[in-house]
């Protein structure tokens, strides 16, 4: 495959400034993001996903700081951007979805109003263009046009999700970032969703940035995954051969304490301890302290990136074969 | 056991049957224009919990899971019904409508864990005061005594040692330490029954883990019978021998967890299913055959619940009241006319 990254984010790092000390929300990410192609970001809560959604959009609070690393969406690093210059990448290159609960509708405004805004912002196009995208949008994302004219508080919970993806598509961007887009719904309409939004990112050949704590959810939308413990990135690679063949033992350990309603009823397993405190995280390796293959260096040193073919970890103690050097 | 009639007799492992229990909600008004209106949030629901025994109730929200789990422990009264509890005695009493001091003597016996434990407990109340509250208000044991009993309890449940969290606040403990400390005050009366609502669903899934399985630890040392609400059927599969399906205020599929799963009978309980995302990303799922969503029972038309949004209902299902629970073969129970 040739590759055509629409997204290469390096060594990206934000603390959060608190009175305690910075919080190392995101610690040294690197990944790409093909054109067409869905990334998956797993991991627990607490552990920076939302996070690095809002810093790839550059929507940060005022106590964010954007340490070190770069993001280049479409060749530009948007990390010197001013806001202003950023306001024409926002919707048009790169948007976003929300967890339903997070409402991203603004109760006051007619839904169909809202997305002619975000249209009008955006393009030069006349008002009845933006009525007719709408439509096709609301067509797109299954709504009944009869709900363009309604309120936000008129739609069910998966009506407003729904609202909320037409939203961030009307501008047709190279990437969209949805960050926990089911985790508030019922498992039917989260189906019903899911199954949509794949099929429109395949229909544009869009990419797609899935944020998720739910593996199956990641599993079933994602070609290639990364899992983050403490901010950082702790595996990455085929979504296929990380859940087949996880190189990390928290990957492991994650897959192994999921249930799941088909297949054998294998026993779960139970992780010891809680994820760590941010502020002032674990030396070494971040979870060596729940870790069952913790050794020496784990404690006090950095771990190494162990390969194989596509898919890396970072681990001194790998839990499945790696190519060696 | 069949959904419109009572249970007479339930066997003596029997620990508390529902009995055709209903409840109604008043519409507030201005929703609708008719006078009186109602949410039929749990409509004609009956099933037995044996002793020991984990039930497991699954459903969309909405489908009154919770109605149901706060009507077995009393938190809220049946508009209709019974509620069978086995007492000390082995006798059969309906709970349903007890007041006074009967219902604060049942209070002992049943007991309820909620999701969020961080709502569920008082932030400015340490966690002695919390857990030792059912205590308090049963007047049982002095200080010392209700001391001892609440460091038990945190022991139990695995907030050890007991002296580094009695006075730590709500907030001072981790989410799942929490719901830990939610489970020792509903454990501190030594209840036989305890209704669990979606008590591991706030939990991140390292710590989930670690909840279910002390749960499953506790009912067997203790003997404790569980009604087990969740809305995810993997979790139910981990914790619950037999489970119950709920659509908009009725059971619609009761049955052994494993069998229900492998093999479901009603068209709601299959989409239900095959809309479950699996941790596999070579598994395949079937494509969910049901339109629609959720809606809320006000005064529903005599017909099958699942009607506007089934794949096989026909005339019949239409011209016809909502079908019974009823055998389908092999002890599983369903309501349906097609099925
Ligand atoms: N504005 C903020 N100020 C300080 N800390 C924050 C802020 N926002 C998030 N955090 C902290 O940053 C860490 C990562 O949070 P987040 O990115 O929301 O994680 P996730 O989305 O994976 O649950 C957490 O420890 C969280 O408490
Ligand atoms: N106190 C109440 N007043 C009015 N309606 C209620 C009340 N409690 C629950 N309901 C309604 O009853 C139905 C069942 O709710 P609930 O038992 O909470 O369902 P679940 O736990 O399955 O999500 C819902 O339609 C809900 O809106
Ligand atoms: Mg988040
Ligand atoms: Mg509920």
């Amino acid at each position: 495959m040739t590759s055509d990254p629409v997204l290469v984010v390096e060594d990206l790092t934000m603390h959060y400034a608190t009175r305690a000390g910075p919080v190392r929300a995101v610690d040294g990410v690197s990944f790409s993001v093909e054109r067409g192609q869905s990334l998956g970001l797993v991991g627990e809560s607490g552990c920076g996903k939302s996070s690095i959604a809002m810093t790839l959009l550059k929507l940060l609070p005022d106590n964010a700081r954007l340490v070190s690393g770069s993001i280049t969406l479409n060749g530009v690093d948007v990390v010197p951007l001013s806001e202003n210059q950023m306001r024409e990448h926002r919707w048009d290159r790169i948007s976003m979805v929300f967890q339903a609960a997070m409402n991203s509708l603004d109760p006051v405004y007619r839904v169909g109003d809202q997305i002619i805004e975000a249209l009008e912002a955006h393009s030069a196009s006349a008002p009845r263009d933006a009525m007719e995208r709408v439509r096709e949008l609301f067509d797109l994302v299954s709504l009944d046009p009869s709900y363009i004219r309604r309120y936000p508080h008129e739609y069910s919970g998966g009506m407003r999700q729904r609202a909320i993806i037409a939203m961030a598509l009307a501008c047709e961007p190279d990437i969209i970032v949805a960050d926990e887009p089911t985790t508030a719904l019922d498992v039917i309409v989260q189906d019903h969703i899911l199954r949509e939004m794949q099929a429109i990112q395949r229909a544009l050949n869009m990419s797609m940035i899935y944020i998720s704590h739910d593996m199956a959810v990641i599993a079933e939308v994602c070609d290639v995954v990364g899992v983050m413990y403490a901010g950082k990135l702790v595996e990455f690679g085929p979504t296929a051969e990380v859940y087949a063949r996880p190189i990390h033992p928290y990957t492991k350990a994650l897959m192994s304490a999921f249930p799941s309603v088909r297949g054998e009823k294998h026993d779960l397993a139970t992780l010891p301890g809680e994820p760590p405190d941010l502020l002032d995280p674990p030396s070494g390796c971040a979870f060596h302290p729940r870790c069952a293959y913790a050794t020496d260096e784990c404690r006090t040193s950095i771990p190494p990136t162990a390969k194989h073919g596509d898919q890396w970890a970072t681990c001194w103690n790998p839990v499945a074969d790696v190519d060696s050097e | 056991m069949n959904g419109s009639s009572g249970i007479s007799n339930p066997p003596s492992r029997t620990l508390i049957s529902a009995v055709n229990l209903s409840k109604l909600y008043p519409v507030s008004e201005g929703w609708f224009r008719r006078d009186r209106s109602f949410i039929h949030a749990v409509d004609g629901v009956s099933f037995d919990l044996a002793r020991g025994e984990t039930l497991g109730l699954v459903g969309e929200s909405g489908c009154g899971k919770t109605t149901t789990g706060r009507m077995l422990v009393r938190l809220t009264e049946p508009t209709d019904g019974q509620v069978l509890f086995n007492n000390e005695s082995g006798d059969l009493e309906d709970i349903a409508h007890l007041k006074g001091a009967p219902l604060k003597n049942f209070r002992r016996r049943a007991q309820m864990v909620f999701q969020d434990p961080y709502e569920s407990m008082n932030p400015r109340r340490t966690i002695f005061d919390t857990v030792a509250e059912p205590l308090h208000v049963q007047k049982i044991g002095d200080h010392s005594e209700r001391f001892e009993r609440v460091s038990e309890t945190l022991s139990m449940v695995g907030l050890t040692p007991p002296s580094s969290f009695l006075f730590r606040f709500p907030h001072e403990l981790s989410g799942g330490q929490r719901q830990r400390a939610a489970i020792a005050r509903a454990l501190v009366m030594n209840p036989s029954f305890v209704v669990a609502d979606e008590p591991t669903s706030m939990l991140d899934i390292s710590i989930r883990t670690g909840i279910m399985q002390l749960m499953g630890e506790l009912a067997d040392q203790l003997g404790i019978s569980y009604l087990y609400i969740t809305h995810d059927l993997a979790v139910a599969r981990y914790m619950c021998s037999r489970i119950a399906v709920m659509y908009l205020g009725k059971i619609v599929e009761m049955g052994e967890t494993e069998e229900v799963l492998r093999n479901p009978v009603h068209p709601y309980t299959k989409a239900l299913l095959s809309a479950v995302p699996v941790p596999d990303p070579g598994a395949d799922r079937e494509p969910v055959t049901i339109k629609g969503s959720v809606s809320v029972p006000v005064d529903p038309l005599p017909r099958c619940r699942f009607y506007d949004r089934c794949p096989i209902a026909d005339d019949f299902c239409r011209d016809n009241d909502h079908p019974p629970l009823e055998d389908k073969g092999a002890g599983r129970l369903a309501a349906c006319h097609k099925a």
